[in-house]
């Protein structure tokens, strides 16, 4: 008996209540299942691009892939065939007097604004600016190393294109460089200090053995970055269709994988055209492997 | 023999520094103080360098370079308006649509709608999409995107020709085509400074919204999106000032025609691109006058960039309190 009155009184309360369960098709749930489905179009539409981009990468850049292309000069106007070898090599050069360049200078400036003195009017200033310069138009730094180099040196070369790089790798490294020491645990630099250890030794032989995956990983990006550059080589490094001849050939136009994919690109010539393709394939595959060796370096944790 | 065969291996484990020690420490010091101060000399060099070439036209031009439009090397006449104006024009349409994806994205990625596999597929593809250099967005820009938008344009402006933004029809390279590279270019940007502004919403401060009974998007509506929302306005500035200065997709796609024009189907011209295409073979005046224009470029970008720093700078210090 008792139990049939309370399931009564159960009820009556029940029916009296608000209705506290969300239904999915009422108005505020619907709502948020259709904002749900909106952001997911959003999404969606916002990777076509990158699908639509590789493919046409594989597409029309994969048919012409063989050692011959990727060797061979530059074909001229009417020309059939050729390749984009030295636009690889002239590509690999001026990174790589970029990388020579920005990457001791990063890190040795990264040391000092996360282990010398963060906390100084230098220290402050200079992230200050290197966070400014992250968001410096690269093609003012090609403008500036034409003013203050290729001016004076009366010649578009493969060094002026380099220090273009440079300037706009600089920032990057010193910003993930000085990120990546400043996660050096406290404890294992303290350690070293109780040893007796002046601040050269725990940063030789604590901060930056422990730190180096990553100051490798933001390295890698500024060079995978750079890579990718056109505009800075525009007129500093200008373009050639020959390789790299020797030492002094690094004081003469040079040609990079981006430049030839610009000049290609508004050919009205199918074969040109085709490289342009190939050439932008072989660029996005070297960009890529290195901003995968950045990620497997990065997910190193001590 | 009565001597401590370890006395070399003490003194130099135990030892206090040697001479050489502190020397090496200060050597040290002093040359991380000059890397550190390369950053500084760089960006002065830059300026004076920028100011001192665009000098000579300055005097001989003035301040009407700034707002006059004609481009003619023959007359000697340089003014960048028609520039200024397709850099900010081309930049706030990007902005308008990157934007609005990239902080979609930062919300998809940070607010629990994904399994965390699935996310990081999101994830990659943003970072790839920032990975792309601009000239192979350049290039399929011209061979997919133009003919692909070209049908839809030309019926824009067919029937709805009276309207301002599609008063022009689109016969190749354009407004239109240019801001949606661009669009997604600056996607990454925001969707990645979005992100860090999303998580740095104290978790307690959703967990109490769902307290309270909200659904998932009233929470993030009137909640989450409040709460960083000076995070997003950053994200915002520093993609607009990333827009800015965006050189090689726009010189392949805007067109480069020095006119003003509201229609998004009208070729037009922006700084990055006057310097990207003029340049190479510019005689020695009209360098003058792009070392003007280049300066001005650098003002823009060093403003927007300075203030959106300054506004992430404001947004950190709102959670994390330094």
């Amino acid at each position: 008996m008792t139990g049939t009155i309370s399931e009564a009184v159960l009820e009556q309360d029940l029916a009296s209540m608000p209705q506290l369960q969300g239904s999915m098709f009422e108005g505020r749930g619907l709502r948020s299942r259709l904002y749900t489905g909106i952001t997911w179009l959003l999404a969606i539409l916002a990777s076509l691009p990158l699908f639509s981009v590789l493919y046409m990468l594989i597409a029309k850049g994969g048919a012409r892939i063989n050692w011959e292309t990727l060797t061979a000069l530059p074909p001229s106007a009417f020309e059939f065939g050729g390749g984009i070898g030295p636009a690889i090599v002239g590509t690999a050069v001026m990174v790589g007097i970029g990388a020579a360049i920005s990457i001791p200078i990063g890190i040795l400036a990264a040391i000092y604004l996360a282990e010398i003195d963060p906390h100084t009017k230098l220290a402050q200033t200079a992230r200050f600016l290197a966070k400014v310069l992250t968001g410096f138009p690269s093609i003012l730094a090609g403008v500036f190393v034409y003013a203050a180099l290729v001016v004076a040196m009366k010649s578009y070369s493969a060094w002026a294109g380099g220090i273009a790089l440079a300037v706009l790798m600089l920032p990057t490294v010193i910003l993930t460089a000085e990120e990546a020491l400043k996660q050096v645990p406290q404890k294992m630099k303290d350690a070293a200090y109780g040893m007796g250890c002046t601040r050269a030794q725990v940063i030789g032989k604590v901060t930056l053995p422990t730190g180096i995956p990553g100051v490798m990983t933001g390295v890698l990006l500024a060079v995978a970055g750079a890579a990718g550059e056109s505009a800075p080589l525009l007129f500093t490094a200008l373009f050639s269709t020959y390789y790299i001849n020797g030492w002094e050939g690094l004081g003469e136009p040079t040609s990079s994988l981006s430049i030839l994919i610009y000049n290609f690109s508004g050919m009205p010539y199918d074969n040109q055209i085709e490289l342009a393709w190939t050439a932008s394939l072989v660029l996005v595959l070297i960009i890529l492997v290195f901003n995968i060796l950045a990620r497997v370096l990065g997910r190193q944790k001590y | 023999m009565a001597s401590n065969p370890f006395a070399h291996v003490v003194t130099k484990v135990c030892g206090p520094p040697s001479a050489a020690d502190y020397g090496a420490d200060k050597l040290l010091r002093a040359v991380v103080w000059g890397a550190a101060a390369v950053i500084l000399l760089l960006v002065t060099y830059i300026v004076f360098e920028l100011g001192r070439q665009a000098f000579p036209a300055m005097l001989s031009f003035g301040p009407e370079f700034l707002y006059s439009t004609t481009w003619d090397v023959q007359a000697k006449q340089f003014g960048i308006l028609p520039e200024i104006w397709g850099t900010l024009y081309s930049s706030l349409l990007a902005l308008l649509l990157g934007g609005v994806l990239g902080v979609a994205i930062a919300i998809f990625l940070t607010q629990d709608f994904l399994d965390h596999r699935v996310s990081n597929v999101f994830r990659t593809i943003v970072e790839m999409l920032a990975a792309i250099p601009s000239v192979v967005y350049g290039l399929w820009g011209i061979y997919v995107l133009i003919p692909l938008i070209r049908p839809g344009a030309n019926w824009l402006h067919d029937s709805l020709g009276w309207f301002p933004f599609f008063g022009t029809s689109l016969s190749g390279p354009g407004m239109a085509p240019a801001a949606l590279v661009l669009a997604v270019m600056i996607l990454p940007t925001v969707a990645a400074i979005s992100v860090d502004a999303f998580k740095r919403v104290p978790y307690k401060v959703k967990e109490a919204a769902y307290g309270m009974g909200t659904t998932r998007w009233e929470a993030i509506l009137k909640v989450m999106l409040p709460s960083a929302s000076s995070g997003i306005l950053a994200a915002l500035v520093l993609g607009f000032g990333r827009a800015l200065g965006e050189t090689m997709a726009l010189a392949m796609l805007i067109g480069n025609s020095n006119q003003i024009s509201l229609s998004l189907f009208a070729p037009a011209n922006t700084l990055a691109s006057l310097l990207a295409s003029s340049f190479p073979e510019a005689g020695p005046i009209e360098v003058q006058a792009l070392m003007y224009a280049a300066l001005a470029l650098l003002a823009i970008t060093l403003l927007v960039n300075v203030f959106g720093l300054w506004i992430m700078k404001a947004a950190t210090r709102k959670f994390e309190g330094r």
